[in-house]
């Protein structure tokens, strides 16, 4: 039973590692900034993930309690990393992008990053008619 | 009078479960501290919510997180052999721009989170109507395809659940 226990922890352990060091690799490896944002999005996943499994495991095998702290971890991360992305990825549009290297809206209005106080104006305008 | 005392259920009933957890143990004193906080924070904040859509399908949102850490696991994999044996040049980062069903801000929240959570998709920004999202893809070949599978997979799932 501890064997399994310990073996159990360890594969968890080593997904996170894997996986951490995959996207620390891919920081390097990939050559521009939106593609580097690729990397970190699965060391927040997988990479913590795995290590938050481990640390579940081992207080419910070894030490015979169960902690909710992990979970509320996951809970937070979840919330949190993906307003970080989002924020270089807007800092990247700002500085690297503009309106003609991105796809259309689609819409009769532009990307939020490049919509100016005035043409805002307008368009809040137009709206209420 | 229910209603003032208690303008969001859900979020109440959050805060406490979420105030056990961080206390990791379950007794009177800490539950009273959680009912305490879970009353007055929903009160506190309700300003911030004004038009807050209510979520019509609870069993919905349950499949529906299942369904995003099993994509994430999936996803992970996937992007860990592209960054590990794909040539760069061989790669086709793209961006792709989401026509978007979902009206309420919440849901559309959701859905950006969503993306950017799973590996190998960033959400990068909506247009000045959020009618439209813009995507960054790692290797995309086939933009359509992305643009199908969001939409069909969390998309429709997320409009259920909000509208």
């Amino acid at each position: 039973m501890d064997l399994i226990a310990d073996l159990l922890i360890s594969f968890s352990l080593i997904v996170a590692g894997v996986f951490g060091l995959v996207g620390s690799f891919g920081l390097i490896k990939l050559r521009d900034p939106m593609s580097r944002l690729h990397g970190p999005t699965k060391a927040t996943t997988l990479g913590v993930g795995g290590a938050l499994v481990a640390s579940v495991l081992y207080f419910l095998l070894v030490m015979k309690d169960f902690s909710f702290h992990e979970l509320l971890i996951t809970l937070f991360l979840f919330m949190t990393a993906p307003i970080t992305a989002h924020f270089i990825a807007k800092m990247h549009i700002h500085r690297n992008e503009r309106r003609d290297t991105l796809p259309a809206t689609g819409t009769d209005r532009p990307w939020a990053t490049f919509e100016s106080d005035t043409e805002r104006a307008r368009a809040e305008a137009r709206r209420q008619g | 009078m229910i209603r003032r005392l208690l303008p969001h259920p859900y979020l109440t009933l959050l805060l406490v479960i979420v105030w056990q957890m961080l206390v990791n143990d379950v007794s009177p004193g800490s539950l009273t501290l959680g009912l305490i906080l879970g009353l007055i924070i929903p009160i506190i904040t309700a300003p911030y919510w004004p038009n807050r859509p209510a979520l019509r399908n609870l069993p919905m949102l349950a499949s529906y997180c299942l369904i995003v850490l099993w994509d994430i696991v999936v996803a992970n994999v996937t992007v860990a052999r592209i960054i590990l044996f794909k040539r760069n040049e061989d790669m086709h980062p793209n961006w792709v721009a989401i026509p978007l069903d979902l009206r309420t801000p919440e849901a559309i929240t959701m859905l950006a989170g969503t993306i950017t959570m799973t590996p190998g998709t960033v959400s990068a920004d909506l247009s000045a109507d959020g009618r439209s999202l813009l995507v960054h893809c790692l290797d995309a070949p086939d933009p359509d395809a992305v643009r199908a599978e969001i939409k069909h997979r969390y998309e429709r799932r997320l409009k259920e659940i909000f509208e």
